[in-house]
């Protein structure tokens, strides 16, 4: 990830583009697979009927939350489940301090979760001299690498089969030519231990259905179910935009988010946890809590426009199909969440200047709105938060400048007709680049001949 | 009855490819429209809006549907700029200009204008025997929705419209994008022209595209021959 957080996004992504054409090469090939997938499970059904539909639960639960969250509360309490709310990122890690303080734990294991990997879940357990294993093949490799995750859905889809082959050599020692299924079961069987270990396990959390407290879990792996079943706790960090009206809704949710993500109808394991281990039920854990998490999404809620960005289900579909996310993978972005929905999220979770210039790394193709299963309108809310920048003045302000010159001529036919002239005789090999705005575009490009004669002294002289 | 037809050449027609704009012209003729160029038409505020300065893409918004008002169809040589006086403009301005909806509706790229309003298939054989790869702008295929209709001209005219995988996907122009974020929209130029398939000439309804296009591949020391849209199709009538 850019050290620097949103900021280093222009210098970390054109590092990673000219230092790391492998990094490029690898996420180019694993989202054009990703995308092709998707395509093929959408055709399978009336993608539009069911965008409609997902779209209208996920409006609905957003503009009646307070109400949904109350009744998932006291579902979950019924359950048997202990609930806890934060408002911060660190009142979450309070939350779970707690419980790893009280239940005396020493070992944890992880299920994939983007929100932990929000709140810094990781850093913060081994501060406290926890043990943390990532259980995601994608998660487990990146943890060992060090590296956050590149994709909301494939963690290590930055790197390729010989990073991995590299990296099981020199950890789990398997051979260096060792196929998928090698490493595979090499991680299998090294994790196994871990699951057995855990005094703990942390999961996120799909879908949370307010009517039976049911917080519903997709995975291909088996992790997730063996995390959230095998240790004798299992904490669940849930942000509060996830809980739905219903459990008759998980069905269809479950499935857009599967199709979008890998193009499978469902995952391949759905786990619908229903709170602790019950007399008489021979595993499960014996404690289980969900917090509640927060960390700018009310404020985000809050925005009449910028809202619809929590409609997401982190499927990652806008991500596969981004050329932008395409050339880098995540980690340039500097944020949790990469790619078109990142760039949309960024400014409502951690506010617009510190998330800036995200809602500018889209060239506002569109090609994410097509394929959002829950119709984010992604280009319209990158549009609104580039408004918003220059409201803010956080534009720079030699485009400023430029900008508001450019308007001034052009809406004098006459001047802008002169200012054309003017520019055929700009020296763009010499001194152009030295240009503010202009001199940007020939720094990878050759700029085109400009022709002496314009279409409009043309269409004066006549068009034969 | 004749059909008129408000030329609108947009910036790029107008300086950068001033032959493609006339072109544009002989074929509108050519198929019976009668053209007219609008005095006093400049931007349509399309880079404004796109990096966020809604004011200055408002007052030019505004001047574009003065120029343009009055208009039974406006034709564009670029598919981007139709779709901002199309799709944006009129949110733009809203209640503020009654006419600006209306010319918004009344607004297409030129091969769109061509199959649906005149429902023209064919400009003659003047392609026949050429391999032509097509080139999607985004604005084209997702703002107005022309996907098949370029590619049904040019092969309604003897072409034969080779695949290419990245046909689809965006070239990394988009405006300011491309002085933004120089290195990343390179890269997405480099994706489209790694890919290009053996062809004669690629084309593409916008000109924005193809100068990114073209301006990379010459930065690279590649050569390949692109052509605008509405020159190819005059091609097609020669």
């Amino acid at each position: 990830m850019s050290d620097t957080g949103p900021s280093g996004y222009p210098t970390a992504a054109a590092e990673a583009i000219r230092s790391h054409p492998e990094v490029r090469a690898a996420v180019t090939a694993a989202t054009r697979t990703f995308d092709a997938h998707r395509a093929r499970a959408w055709a399978e059904i009336d993608p539009d009927a069911w965008r409609d539909w997902a779209r209208d639960v996920k409006t609905h639960v957003l503009t009646h939350l307070d109400r949904y969250l109350e009744e998932a509360e006291a579902s979950l309490q019924a359950n048997g489940t202990q609930v806890h709310w934060a408002e911060t990122a660190e009142e979450a890690l309070d939350v779970l301090g707690r419980i790893v303080a009280i239940g005396n734990v020493r070992r944890v294991v992880k299920a994939k979760s983007m929100l932990s990997e929000e709140l810094g879940v990781n850093a913060y357990l081994e501060g406290r001299g926890v043990q943390v294993r990532e259980t995601d093949l994608g998660e487990y490799i990146i943890q060992l690498l060090g590296e956050p995750p590149s994709h909301i859905v494939g963690p290590a889809i930055h790197r390729s089969l010989d990073d991995c082959r590299t990296l099981f050599h020199e950890v789990l020692g398997t051979p260096l030519d060792a196929d998928p299924d090698t490493l595979a079961a090499a991680a299998r069987a090294a994790l196994r231990s871990d699951f057995l270990a855990a005094d703990l396990g942390i999961s996120g959390g799909n879908f949370l259905a307010a009517d039976t407290g049911t917080l519903a879990l997709i995975e291909n792996e088996g992790n997730i179910r063996l995390s959230t079943s095998t240790p004798r706790i299992h904490v669940a960090f849930v942000g509060i935009e996830k809980v739905v009206p219903g459990f008759e809704d998980l069905s269809g949710l479950l499935q857009i988010t599967s199709r979008g993500a890998t193009g499978q109808a469902v995952g391949t394991y759905v786990s619908l946890l229903q709170g602790p281990r019950r007399e008489a039920e021979p595993d499960g854990p014996e404690e289980v809590h969900v917090i509640l998490v927060d960390n700018g999404r009310t404020r985000l809620l809050e925005d009449d426009r910028a809202w619809e960005a929590l409609r997401c289900v982190r499927c990652g579909a806008c991500l596969n199909i981004c050329p932008v996310y395409r050339q880098t993978g995540g980690h340039p972005y500097g944020f949790t969440y990469s790619g078109p929905i990142g760039a949309i999220l960024a400014p409502g979770l951690l506010g617009l200047a510190e998330a800036m210039p995200l809602p500018y790394a889209s060239s506002l193709c569109g090609a994410c709105a097509d394929v959002c299963p829950v119709r984010i309108p992604i280009p319209d809310l990158l549009l609104y938060w580039r408004e918003r920048a220059v409201e803010a003045g956080l534009s720079p302000v030699t485009e400023r400048l430029a900008v508001r010159g450019f308007t001034a001529v052009a809406r004098h036919p006459k001047l802008f007709d002169a200012a054309g002239e003017a520019l055929r005789w700009i020296p763009w090999e010499l001194g152009g680049r030295a240009l503010p705005v202009l001199g940007g575009w020939t720094e990878e490009r050759t700029p085109p001949e400009v022709d002496h004669r314009s279409f409009r002294v043309r269409w004066k002289e006549g068009i034969e | 009855m004749i059909v008129r037809v408000a030329l609108f050449a947009t910036c790029l027609g107008d300086r950068v490819f001033p032959d493609a704009t006339a072109d544009a012209v002989r074929l509108l003729r050519h198929v019976g429209v009668d053209v007219d160029y609008p005095a006093g038409q400049t931007c349509c505020g399309q880079p404004a809006l796109n990096a966020g300065y809604v004011r200055e893409a408002r007052a030019l918004a505004r001047h574009t549907v003065r120029v343009l008002r009055g208009a039974d169809y406006v034709v564009l040589p670029s598919g981007s700029c139709a779709g901002m006086i199309r799709h944006h403009v009129p949110t733009l301005l809203g209640e503020e200009h009654a006419d600006a909806r209306a010319v918004g509706d009344r607004t297409y790229e030129l091969a769109q204008f061509l199959v649906q309003v005149l429902g023209i298939r064919t400009l003659g054989q003047g392609l026949v025997g050429r391999r032509v790869s097509y080139h999607h702008g985004c604005h084209a295929l997702r703002q107005l929705g022309v996907r098949t209709e370029p590619v049904q001209l040019l092969e309604g005219s003897g072409a034969q419209v080779i695949p290419w995988e990245a046909c689809e996907e965006c070239c990394g122009f988009g405006g300011l994008f491309s002085v933004k974020l120089p290195v990343v929209s390179a890269g997405m130029a480099d994706r489209k022209l790694d890919t290009l398939p053996d062809a004669d000439v690629v084309t593409s309804a916008d000109g924005g595209c193809l100068m990114q296009l073209s301006g990379r591949a010459r930065r690279r020391g590649v050569e390949v021959p692109f052509r605008h849209l509405a020159s190819l199709l005059w091609e097609a009538v020669a």
